[in-house]
């Protein structure tokens, strides 16, 4: 088991998207979607509410199957969910009866790490969110942010080779966003987990983002490089602009 | 229009933790020195006065009652041949003394321990298995749909012919009685369980098991202890129909046994042995449901923290999945 998780951290997935059309019921929501996400990449995708960003990211994760086409991870088709591709969610995932420490636990625990091992991987991710001394508290006990911190050490604390990312900070106030973007950043440098971002905030995507993928009203617009990703100094004006046009 | 609303809802509330009992103290200025501490100072004083409140309750009910019979009242309603609370007090002590009240205690407890903790086993796997499986749901609901209606006294002449032994015979109608409402609850509770949680286990990789395991069972705590504590009040019913009807021990057919022999004062002894130990079991299961469903925001709670976090951070907890839920199931499941 540990040497999985060793293995996890030193790679990232490589995600394919081939021919994919998605919906729920009926209704169709997206249509024959192409798409390839480079391992160790952080790719973002950006769209007004209702484009289907989310609805991308659980078919990645295997929630949901495509009624066309094939999700494909490292070449494997998906047919449903992994701990290689582990999912952050907007907000409330945590489970409310569970503390802080053993919200973060439970991934490691279904992937079947010992129990004395779990603790000290567990401690280590909520000292690494910043939260450290808070591992006995419930999820009621704490704020939006905070609880978004702990999801982000629980979706990580299993070494997964993806992380998909819903909208994390989109429930939060300013503040506490920049914080959490912050943090992102700092986290997602010591990890070579490819990362799949979903925003419906511009400015968030050029911050984090490889590549930022436009989704408008008819699917996958362009997909555009960030120069110099992940650097603050860099100015982006002219590509924020080309963002905004496409939306 | 919107923008000015949080800080005054903040100012609302914080002013509705300080309203109850705001003694003529000082003035605005001393509460916001420690207002944690004197918030939970006054939920103390608060408390205790509630507990007068309910024990003056019960001594108007039985003073009442003792002024009723010792006077002897016949408006209407004729209470001039009807035991006083002394005399059943007194009759109490006399049984206190013999064994055979604590005998009688005893057998009516293992027989509704043993239905309802039958009936919680049964009612809480089969109200996940009929909810989580559809397959499941065809198969089995609609024998149980078509039984649900029947009282489970009315099953008496279906236990004699059935069991055995008298004793198999009660314990199966205070299962009967138990197992619906426990079940119903449950089923509701599991379907209303928002998707999310399942969501994030499934995609840590967790099977059907672990759902099952850290999000279903859980989850669906505070909707569940809805339906054992209606099940627990129908079993106290139904357990002592049953030993009224057939039986040689137990509270229900002692209580029965003295009206046969017209002995008013034993038959008012054995219905209040009858409240009082159904209101510690129902208590002891409230007890045990509030102790596992820690993790539920719960009112009081809320307001004090809604007053302490600060008004940047929206973050405090807003709901409580199961817990509406838990009254729902319970009422549909008593009707």
């Amino acid at each position: 088991m540990t040497a999985a998780v060793a293995t996890a951290r030193e790679t990232g997935l490589a995600i394919r998207l081939e021919g994919v059309s998605l919906g729920y019921g009926r209704h169709a929501v997206l249509e024959d979607l192409h798409l390839d996400v480079a391992p160790g990449e952080v790719l973002v995708i950006v769209g007004p509410s209702g484009s289907g960003k989310s609805t991308i990211l659980r078919a990645v994760a295997g929630l949901l199957t495509p009624r066309a086409g094939r999700v494909l991870a490292q070449g494997v088709p998906v047919t449903g969910p992994s701990p290689d591709r582990a999912m952050v969610f907007q907000d409330d995932a945590l489970l409310p009866w569970r503390t802080v420490r053993r919200n973060v636990e439970l991934p490691l625990r279904i992937r079947g790490v010992p129990r004395r091992e779990r603790g000290p991987a567990a401690e280590s991710w909520i000292a690494r969110v910043g939260l450290a001394g808070w591992g006995d508290r419930l999820p009621r006990e704490l704020s939006g942010g905070m609880r978004q911190r702990v999801q982000l050490a629980r979706s990580l604390a299993a070494a997964p080779r993806a992380v998909l990312m819903d909208e994390p900070f989109g429930a939060l106030d300013a503040q506490t966003r920049g914080e959490m973007q912050r943090l992102l950043l700092d986290v997602l440098r010591d990890t070579a987990a490819t990362v799949v971002f979903v925003t419906h905030d511009v400015d968030e995507a050029l911050l984090l983002a490889d590549r930022v993928v436009v989704l408008g009203r008819g699917g996958i617009g362009r997909v555009l490089p960030v120069p110099g990703p992940r650097t603050p100094e860099t100015d982006r004006a002219g590509l924020r602009a080309r963002i905004i046009e496409e939306l | 229009m919107s923008t000015p609303a949080p800080a005054a809802s903040l100012a609302a509330t914080s002013s509705a933790v300080e309203a109850p009992g705001s003694e003529p103290l000082a003035s605005g200025a001393v509460p916001a020195v420690r207002p944690g501490r004197r918030v939970r100072g006054r939920a103390t004083t608060a408390g205790l006065r509630r507990w007068a409140v309910r024990l003056g309750s019960l001594v108007v009910v039985v003073a009442l009652w003792q002024w009723l019979t010792t006077a002897d009242v016949r408006a209407g309603l004729r209470f001039d041949r009807l035991p006083s609370p002394a005399e059943v007090a007194a009759e109490l002590t006399r049984q206190l003394t013999g064994g055979l009240y604590y005998l009688d205690l005893a057998q009516s407890m293992i027989r509704i321990l043993t239905g309802f903790a039958l009936a919680s086993v049964a009612g809480i796997a089969l109200g996940v298995l009929v909810a989580r499986s559809r397959w499941a749901a065809d198969v089995l609901l609609p024998p149980i749909e078509v039984v649900r209606p029947i009282p489970a006294i009315a099953l008496v002449p279906i236990a004699i012919l059935v069991f055995p032994t008298d004793e198999q015979g009660i314990v199966f109608i205070t299962f009967a009685a138990a197992f619906f409402p426990i079940m119903v609850s449950t089923r509701h509770a599991v379907r209303a369980l928002p998707t999310l949680w399942e969501d994030a286990v499934r995609t840590m990789g967790g099977g059907r098991r672990h759902v099952l395991w850290h999000v279903v069972l859980p989850g669906t705590l505070p909707g569940v202890f809805g339906g054992l504590s209606v099940g627990m009040g129908v079993a106290w019913i139904c357990v002592i129909s049953a030993e009224m009807i057939s039986g040689e021990f137990g509270v229900g057919y002692r209580t029965w046994h003295a009206y046969t022999v017209v002995d008013y004062p034993a038959v008012l002894v054995g219905m209040a042995s009858i409240g009082v130990l159904g209101w510690l079991t129902s208590a002891s299961i409230e007890l045990l449901g509030r102790r596992l469903t820690r993790w539920l925001p719960r009112a009081e709670e809320r307001a004090e923290e809604r007053a302490v976090v600060p008004v940047g951070d929206r973050g405090a907890p807003e709901r409580g999945p199961g817990g509406r839920e838990a009254g729902q199931g319970a009422e549909e499941a008593v009707r």
